[in-house]
Formats: structure tokens, C-alpha cells, sequence
């Protein structure tokens, strides 16, 4: 059977017609993780759950009126608070919490009739663009040997591209679902931040993220959303804007369209392979009828220092929680409350939480709170200002996700600045809020190349047209890895 | 702006963050280098530039004053370090 | 040399709201630990606070009650530092901008009014409570409080005494529960305050060093520490040391104060704005719609029951302290047919004096207003007289009788039968002709001793006016 290559419409319509059932679609995705072990792609495998949740798909589907994704397999990223199931957020600190309730989108995507197969792997509290910051040891990419899959939903983009989940949610504070998309060869979208609820999802930094769905296709990234978005009373930050159907206008013609290319996104720093790569996407575009318009984004360069402020602030103050007193990792025989403290998150945290905990505790401390929060966030609203401006003229812009494809395991871990100067291209897309997609739009040396659709304040929809017509033209969304097949 | 060890033990004690001694000369220069980073936003005047503090430009929703939670304690103290007759526990505090 | 005092207070006044600040649990007070905490209340990972509308309106409330500026837009920001009470690892306070911001309070002290400045109030979650007792060398944290609304007050450097520093706290206590915003309870920690305390010499302009005072929660503590703290920095002063800038604890025990250096090191709370809420606009709409519901307040009413009633200052003073003694009070005088003196006299002299002998608030009072005011209809009306009023009001405290009731079954109506009471007086008279001589002869205060045995012999019962109009006759010199 190769159901495993089908895409999460191919699935529903094979359930619903009954092709096959949900259980034997679980076992064989479960199969296939257990195969693949080696992928180090979960954190969790929760096949009992899963198995359950199978059988009341089925008796769903049996009965009739079952929603569309009744029965298909998933898994979460491990930052989604699973009640019942270890939640540990790729942290040693949270190895041991069971989280006591749901996610809001793991309820949805409960709601909608998907099964959870378990928890993909992560860098730790989403720090990281290559995985390898997690307590449980990096994930591997697919594509290539001794590869990170990227971060920090690095599970989730290499599980869905070695096939052993045909779709998985992500979280995205800087990058985190599109980068490791571009790096592994699938479709990630961050929403508009406050189109998903965070409720459940553990922060990162509150401003930043937000979660979205990592599939193979666009036309299931709209599936997916459909079911994850919306509007969420537990969450202060929740948009209370209606969610259209995002898998309508999909087949909407893309002439007249207008892409803006900013200049800032193509100089030196970009692989002139990679430039070339996404020179050929744009090109396709502009064979279905899209206008192509140069746009400036002149703030951008400063997107990673404005950001290397903000994200830190916010996690050193969403981690102080992490205390070893109601939750989590506790330190043995605490002699006093600072000892209780100091040890059990010194010996809770990996090394980059710790760095990023330090900048932002020193970022907010006494002295330097104008210099360096206030300032950050003047140049967050230039940045802003520099996309809503563009985008009063074109419909998207287009881009690279990221400068060069996939690289080695170790190769940046040596260098923490250089692996923040990577995340160049996605990272201001968060400091605005707006939504983005990354797709695959071919390869360079056998690695995955992604291309970065951005939009309008909640013009999800408009993106998916955009990404789906182009998959429309192109397969590179429907390549496998070899030894995956 | 470079930070000194000194700078970097008594930030991880505001974080009352543990950080081996052998590892403090390591964070001293990633967090210099951080700096340094960050510190090109000064390239930039922003003094007429309004701070952003988030990207939704809206306000804050109220909820209703009423009772919507129960008593869920056995259920969350059962993922507690350490607890006895309902509280949590911790080391002894001085005040 | 001789010091100025100059103090400042902070005061924490829980709001009564049925929830939390930020989440649906109850706020409810002495339930079993714990049980009221919720997974935001925990600050379990991935839980996001929600405002409740309530704190809003109720913040906004006072703000208008101390005529302040009401913030167009306010702001919620961490405030960070670690403690096992403080679930999350910061508060979410208010720095930049709270949401009331600059008014004032008028004070009396002896008979000068003062006018005391109020910089700002701004809405906080109150923290768990830690217990110290027992668990073998442990201590154990119950976050039911955790979450609960706080409105903080933060007053100017205005005050120059104890007795100011009281006399502040006082009205702010008697305004947040006129505006039902706050119950007040001390004893349950919802009403407590911080002191600031500095000494100058006198005549100088700066500010000398100042300490605070943390979480004193009665008004006998307060003025007690202020003293003793007044004191201990008048013997570093004038030993020619200098005050450090510090937070110490009153401990009423030793009446004495002292560093609480455990707080002092993490004092960098590296404030900033919290990105789970956003900016709370305060529409004209919820202006209005408070304004409209604010009570009349304190000063307004003592001035109304000045000018309206005739009252004394202090009983005027005194009914308009609290909402529902001035309630209290006007019901009777609507009610009763007495004067407004005869019913401020009896709440502010017989029924307080009886609650106060008991502990209990005019809420607890036995006798309801709707009581009170049949028995003094019987005093208006001459049934009895004030003095048996006395007595009934004694069982009308220990039983459900009504006034009526209680007259009848005592047989205490009043004789106003001038037949019978002149049989009295003429028999009075008859045995006492030595006094009847002396008053003849000029002696006019013996005439009280008629009165007083005619009233004995009636058994109080007869009526005061009649008695003296028919003494006056049978006496005629």
C-alpha cells in the first residue's frame, strides 16, 4: 500500500468513500514512524491514543457526516500542551510534564476527527533553526546525510517529508514552520498572528508566535488551517475575524497578479544558486500572468538585531514559570528556595535557552530598557511600516526563505550569531505579523529549495491561490526522499 | 559592549539561572556578540518613531465576571514535584 | 534638631469581583487550598490571562470617585522576580500606564480639612499565600489568592503623621466600600497597605531617604509602626548615620521594624509590556455608564445631612462613614415620624453602642431599620416614652417581636390618662408634705423629686408632659 504518499485530500476522499479505515491508515502511518525511528522525527509516539481515537473515526465515517479530515493521521509539534501526554517542548525541563489539558488547536484538530499519532520533535522552546537544540537530540533531514532538518519545527517538516505523517502542525516565531519547510521540501504556512489560538502552545515569545499547518500540498494547508483557525476566548491575543474558506478561491486565476520582489531579499548575502532557484519560481509566475514589481524593505537589515531583543525579552519572562515547584524538572535535595531555583533550571535548560534567557533578562534589566526593548520596538514598527507599505502595491511579495538550502549537523552550532544571521529573510515576517508560506520550488544539489510567499494582514487566502497554482505547474511538492518512497 | 563575567553571573542570578563556572567565559562572549548584534539598531534615529509592543493593532477583549472553572487540584497536583494536604511545597522560606 | 515626618502610602485594596483578574476561577474567600486555582491561576505552561470586565469598571469607579484623570488607554506590564507565591515568575501589573491617574482625597484631622494627593491606582493580581507552620521544614504555597484583583493607590509624600497616615487610610477604606468596589475586610488581608516614611529637618524642601513599610494590614498597626520607625530613623539621624533606602516588615509582636533583605536583592523588576494582553481602552461609554451608577459619596452626603437634617457635625460625620449606616439612617427618618435628631441619636448612640458590644456591622444589626423605625413611630405618637423605648429596644435585640408586639405583652404604653395620674400625684403629694413645703418656700428643684416619684409609681409608664403640666397645677405656689 502506498497510501503514505497521499495527500490529506487523496486521504479524506479514500475514507470517506471507504477505501480504507482509519485504523488501518493509523497502523500503517505508525508503522512507518517505527521503520523510520532513525529520523529521530518524535518525541512521543502515542499509538494506543491513537489507535482509540482511529476506531471513533471510524465509527464517525460508518455513521456519515463525518467532517472532511475525520480519520486522518497527524502529530503535533511537542509545544502543544496534549493532555494526558507528555508535553516536553524539546526541554529536559518538561520531560516529565503530562500536560493537564488541551491545546486549543489540538481541540480543533480533535473536532475536525484527526488522529493524533503523537509529538514531533523540536529545538528547545522553539529556540533554534536547526533542531539540534533539543533535549532529544536533533531530527534528521530526509533529503540528505548528516542534515538538519531546520528549526524549530524540525520533527514536524521532517516527518511530513519522509512521509510518516501526511500533515503536522508547526509553531512559527521567526521561521520555525517555514525554514525548516524550505529545508525539507514541504508546504508550511504561518498564519497571521492571532489567526490561531496560542492558548496551550507553549510561549516562546508571546508577540511572535503562532502556529500553522506543515503539509505536503497548499490545497492541504487550507485544509488544515480551515480546521485550526479561529476565533479563541482564552486567548487575549485571538483576532475575532471570521475565518473564510480558505479552499474556495484556490483555483482563482493568478493574471494581473502583482508580486513584489524586494531588493534587500536578493543581495550579497543570498547563494547565488538559491537566487537563481527562485529567479525560475518567479518566473513561473510570471507565465500565468503576474506582473513582477521591484519593492524596498530599507529596515529589513535590522530585523535580527530588533529581533535577538524582543524574543529574548518575552522567553526570559514566559520561562520564569519553569521553577520546579508546580511542574517539570525538579533539582534533587534543594538545600534553600534560590538553590531550588538555580539548579533546577540550570539543569532543566540546553545552552541556547540559557543564552536567550540572559539577553532578555539583561535587555529588560535596569539601564537598559530604553537602549534596548524600547528600541526594538521602534524599529519593529519601521519594519511593519516597510511591508504594509510595499503591500499597498503589489498582492504578495516573494522571496527566498532562506539563504542557502539545508546544512550540516554541527556546522553552526559553533556559532550562534551565524546561525541567527540565517533566519534573515523570515524573521521580520514575524515582527510585522503578517502571514507567509514557504513552498518547494526545486533543489539544489539534491536539497530542498523553499520559495516565501508573504501577504496581507489575514490574506491566508489569497496565499494559498498563490502557492496552489503554482503546484498546479510544477511536482516539486511531490517528490519524495529517497529511502522514503 | 562587552560583558564581563561578573556581568554574566549576575544576570543568570536575576534569572536564577545555573550556569557551571567552567562554561561562564562561553556565555560572556555569546552574549558580547549578541550585543554587538543587537547594538546595530543604534545605526538607525527613531526618535519620532512610536513603539510597537505587538502586531495586533487592537484592543484588549473583556470577558464577563462569572465562574467558569472548578476545583481541578488532585488533577493538577498530580504532575507536582511536591505536594502535602493540597499545597505545594518548597524550601523553607525565610522572610 | 527638629524632623519632619513626610509619608506616603500604598494601599492594596482587594476588588470584589466573583473571578479572578485574569481567569474564571472563584475569588471566594477561606475555600480549602488550592481548590481555587486554575491552570491560568498556576501559570501551567501554554494558559493565557483574559481580563475580566469587572476590575475594569470598578478601577474606573474609584478614579472618579477621587475626581482623577482616567486613562484613555492603560497598560498591563510584567512585573518580574521570583517567588513561590508568584505562580508565573512576574505579576502583571501596571507601570507605564495606569489606569487612573492623578486625583486627590480630602482628610480631617482634629478640625482641619487637609487635601492629600493621590498619584495613580492601578489594577495587579494579588500572589498565593506561602505557610510557614509545620510540613517538617517546608513551607507549603496555597495559590487560591493567586490571581485575585488588586486596585494598588498610590498616594503622594502628602502626609506629615500617624494620625494623617491613619486618617488617609480610613477614608480610602470607608470610600472603596461605599462604592461596594471593595469589602474592606482587614482580617482577610483585602484591604492592606505599604508605608513610606522619611525624616527632614524642618524647613527643608527635599525629601530625606526613604523605607517602606510592607503589608501592614490594620490601622492600629499602621500608626504603631510609623512611630516606631519615626523613631528608629531619628536615632540614626541624629547620631549623624543615614537612612538606607529599604523595605522592611512591622512586627507587632516586638513593635519594632526590620530589613527584609531577602526582598531587597532581587529588586530589578525588569518591567515590560505584556504581550499576552493588549492595551485596555476606556470608552466614553463605560464613563458615562459608571458615572451614572457612582453613589453619592462621603463628603456629599455629610454635607446633604448638614444642611437637610440640621445634624451636629460629628453625627453628621459619623452616619455618612458608611453607606449602610447612612441608609440605615435615612430609612428612620423617612419612616419613624421623628425628628432626624431623635433618629440619628438612636442609630448613632443606642444601635451602634449595641453593635459595637457585639462586634457586629450595621449589615448583622437584629433590628432592621423597618424595626427601629415602628418603635420610634411609638415614641412619636406618645405610646411610650423614650426612656421605656429603651427597654423595648433590649427585647426587640434578643427576639423577632416587633415594637408593637412587645409594648402590648409588657403592658409598657404610656398613661396618658390625666384622671390616673393625677391619683398618683395627689397621693404623692399627700405623703410627702415636707417636700411640697420646701418647694412652696422657693426650693424649685424639688420639684424633680415629684417628677421622679411620679414616674417611679407609674412604672415609667406615665407620660412625662402630662405629669409636669399637673405638678405644675397642685404645686401652684
Amino acid at each position: 500500500m502506498t497510501m503514505h504518499t497521499k495527500t490529506l485530500k487523496q486521504l479524506s476522499q479514500g475514507l470517506q468513500t471507504g477505501e480504507y479505515s482509519s485504523q488501518e491508515l493509523t497502523l500503517a502511518y505508525l508503522n512507518r514512524i517505527q521503520q523510520y525511528s532513525a529520523l529521530n522525527s518524535f518525541i512521543s509516539v502515542t499509538e494506543a491514543q491513537a489507535i482509540a481515537a482511529a476506531k471513533q473515526a471510524d465509527a464517525l465515517l460508518t455513521a456519515g457526516n463525518a467532517p472532511l479530515l475525520t480519520g486522518i493521521p497527524m502529530a503535533h509539534k511537542d509545544i502543544f500542551c496534549t493532555q494526558g501526554v507528555k508535553t516536553s517542548c524539546g526541554s529536559k525541563m518538561l520531560d516529565n510534564f503530562i500536560a493537564p489539558y488541551n491545546a486549543t488547536v489540538v481541540d480543533n484538530l480533535n473536532a475536525a476527527g484527526m488522529v493524533s499519532l503523537g509529538k514531533l520533535n523540536m529545538d528547545e522552546f522553539a529556540m533554534g533553526s536547526s533542531n539540534e537544540t533539543s533535549f532529544y537530540g536533533t531530527a534528521y533531514n530526509p533529503w540528505a546525510d548528516n542534515t538538519v532538518p531546520g528549526g524549530s519545527s524540525g520533527g514536524s517538516a521532517a516527518a511530513v517529508a519522509a512521509r510518516l505523517i501526511p500533515a503536522a502542525t508547526g509553531t512559527d516565531t521567526g521561521g520555525s514552520i517555514r525554514q525548516p519547510a524550505a529545508f525539507c521540501g514541504i508546504t508550511g504556512l504561518k498564519p497571521t498572528y492571532g489567526r490561531v489560538s496560542r492558548y496551550g502552545m507553549i510561549a516562546y515569545a508571546s508577540s511572535l508566535d503562532q502556529g500553522g499547518p506543515m503539509t505536503q500540498t497548499a490545497e492541504d494547508a487550507a485544509l488544515m488551517l480551515q480546521a485550526m483557525a479561529g476565533f479563541d476566548p482564552k486567548d487575549s491575543t485571538s483576532a475575532q475575524q471570521d475565518v473564510p474558506n480558505y479552499s474556495t478561491n484556490l483555483n482563482n486565476s493568478l493574471q494581473d497578479l502583482k508580486i513584489g520582489l524586494p531588493k534587500e531579499f536578493f543581495d550579497e548575502g543570498l547563494n547565488n544558486d538559491m537566487a537563481t532557484a527562485i529567479e525560475t519560481a518567479v518566473n513561473e509566475y510570471k507565465q500565468m500572468g503576474a506582473e513582477i514589481i521591484e519593492v524596498s524593505m530599507p529596515h529589513l537589515k535590522l530585523a535580527i538585531p530588533a529581533y535577538y531583543v524582543i524574543a529574548p525579552a518575552e522567553c526570559s519572562a514566559n520561562l520564569q514559570r519553569m521553577d520546579g515547584v508546580r511542574f517539570g524538572h525538579r533539582c534533587d535535595n534543594p538545600e534553600d528556595l534560590n538553590d531550588l531555583y538555580i539548579r533546577s533550571r540550570g539543569e532543566g535548560f540546553g545552552t541556547e535557552v540559557k543564552r536567550r534567557i540572559l539577553v532578555g533578562t539583561y535587555a529588560l534589566s535596569a539601564g537598559y530598557y530604553d537602549a534596548h526593548y524600547i528600541k526594538a520596538q521602534k524599529i519593529r514598527r519601521l519594519i511593519t511600516e516597510d511591508f504594509t507599505k510595499a503591500l499597498e502595491s503589489v498582492d504578495v511579495i516573494m522571496g527566498p526563505v532562506t539563504p542557502t538550502p539545508a546544512f550540516g549537523i554541527g556546522e553552526k552550532t559553533a556559532d550562534p550569531i551565524e546561525m541567527y544571521l540565517a533566519d534573515i529573510y523570515t524573521i521580520a515576517i514575524n515582527l510585522a505579523g503578517l502571514p507567509a508560506m514557504s513552498i518547494p520550488a526545486g533543489f539544489i544539489d539534491n536539497k530542498p529549495v523553499g520559495l516565501q510567499i508573504i501577504g496581507n494582514y489575514f490574506a491566508e487566502a489569497k496565499l494559498l491561490n498563490v502557492a496552489h497554482q503554482y503546484q498546479q505547474v510544477t511536482n516539486w511538492h511531490q517528490q519524495t526522499p529517497k529511502g522514503f518512497e | 559592549m562587552s560583558l564581563t563575567t561578573d556581568d554574566v553571573n549576575k544576570i543568570a542570578y536575576l534569572a536564577r539561572l545555573g550556569i557551571n563556572a567552567k562554561d561562564t567565559a562561553s556565555y560572556t562572549e555569546n552574549l558580547s556578540d549578541m550585543l554587538k548584534l543587537v547594538e546595530q539598531m543604534s545605526s538607525i534615529d527613531t526618535d519620532n518613531v512610536t513603539p510597537m509592543a505587538h502586531p495586533l493593532d487592537t484592543i484588549q477583549r473583556l470577558r464577563p465576571d462569572k465562574i467558569i472553572e472548578d476545583n481541578q487540584r488532585d488533577h493538577f497536583q498530580s504532575i507536582a514535584p511536591q505536594t502535602e494536604e493540597g499545597l505545594y511545597l518548597v524550601p523553607k522560606v525565610l522572610d | 534638631m527638629q524632623w519632619e515626618t513626610v509619608i506616603g502610602l500604598e494601599i492594596h485594596a482587594q476588588l470584589s469581583t466573583k473571578t479572578k483578574i485574569f481567569s474564571g476561577a472563584s475569588t471566594a474567600y477561606g475555600a480549602k487550598p488550592n481548590t481555587q486555582a486554575c491552570a491560568v491561576d498556576l501559570g501551567l505552561p501554554g494558559v493565557l490571562p483574559v481580563l475580566n470586565q469587572e476590575v475594569v469598571r470598578m478601577a474606573v469607579k474609584f478614579g472618579m470617585a477621587i475626581e482623577a484623570e482616567i486613562a484613555d488607554y492603560s497598560v498591563f506590564a510584567r512585573k518580574n522576580y521570583f517567588y513561590p507565591d508568584l505562580p508565573k515568575g512576574y505579576q502583571i501589573s501596571q507601570m507605564d500606564h495606569p489606569i487612573v491617574g492623578i486625583g486627590h482625597l480630602d482628610i480631617e484631622v482634629g478640625d482641619q480639612t487637609k487635601r492629600i494627593g493621590v498619584t495613580r491606582a492601578h489594577l495587579e493580581e494579588d500572589a498565593g499565600k506561602s505557610l510557614h507552620e509545620s510540613f517538617h521544614g517546608s513551607t507549603g504555597i496555597d495559590l487560591n489568592r493567586a490571581g485575585t484583583p488588586l486596585l494598588e493607590i498610590v498616594s503622594e509624600p502628602d502626609m506629615r503623621s500617624a494620625k494623617e497616615a491613619v486618617a488617609y487610610m480610613r477614608k480610602i477604606h470607608e470610600l472603596v466600600q461605599y462604592l461596594e468596589i471593595s469589602d474592606g475586610n482587614m482580617q482577610e488581608g483585602s484591604f492592606r497597605c505599604d508605608v513610606n516614611i522619611s525624616l527632614r529637618p524642618k524647613g527643608q524642601t527635599e525629601y530625606g531617604t526613604r523605607a517602606e513599610l510592607k503589608n501592614i494590614n490594620s490601622f492600629k498597626f499602621v500608626e504603631k509602626a510609623i512611630f516606631t520607625e519615626v523613631e528608629r530613623q531619628k536615632e540614626i539621624l541624629e547620631a549623624g548615620g543615614s537612612i538606607t533606602q529599604e523595605t522592611r516588615l512591622y512586627d507587632a509582636d516586638k513593635d519594632e521594624t526590620r530589613s527584609m533583605r531577602s526582598k531587597e536583592e532581587a529588586n530589578d523588576y525588569r518591567y515590560f509590556p505584556d504581550p499576552d494582553l493588549l492595551p485596555v481602552y476606556i470608552s466614553s461609554e463605560l464613563r458615562a455608564q459608571v458615572k451614572a451608577e457612582l453613589p453619592e459619596l462621603p463628603e456629599a452626603k455629610k454635607q446633604r445631612f448638614l444642611n437637610e437634617y440640621k445634624l451636629e457635625a460629628e453625627a453628621a460625620n459619623n452616619l455618612a462613614s458608611s453607606r449602610p449606616l447612612a441608609d440605615y439612617f435615612e430609612a428612620l427618618v423617612k419612616t419613624s415620624g421623628c425628628t432626624a435628631k431623635t433618629c440619628s441619636n438612636w442609630v448613632s448612640v443606642e444601635l451602634s453602642g449595641a453593635l459595637n458590644k457585639k462586634n457586629l456591622s450595621i449589615t448583622q444589626s437584629p433590628i432592621s431599620a423597618e424595626r427601629l423605625a415602628q418603635l420610634l413611630q411609638r415614641i412619636a405618637d406618645n405610646t411610650i416614652s423614650g426612656k421605656i423605648a429603651k427597654q423595648v429596644f433590649e427585647a426587640m435585640w434578643s427576639n423577632n417581636d416587633s415594637a408593637d408586639t412587645i409594648i402590648e405583652t409588657k403592658g409598657l404604653k404610656q398613661i396618658t390618662d390625666s384622671g390616673a395620674i393625677e391619683a398618683i400625684i395627689d397621693k404623692i403629694i399627700a405623703d410627702n408634705q415636707g417636700q411640697v413645703e420646701q418647694y412652696l418656700s422657693g426650693k424649685d428643684k424639688v420639684f424633680g423629686f415629684f417628677v421622679g416619684q411620679t414616674m417611679k409609681a407609674s412604672q415609667g409608664k406615665a407620660n412625662p408632659a402630662e405629669v409636669n403640666k399637673i405638678l405644675k397645677e397642685k404645686l401652684k405656689r
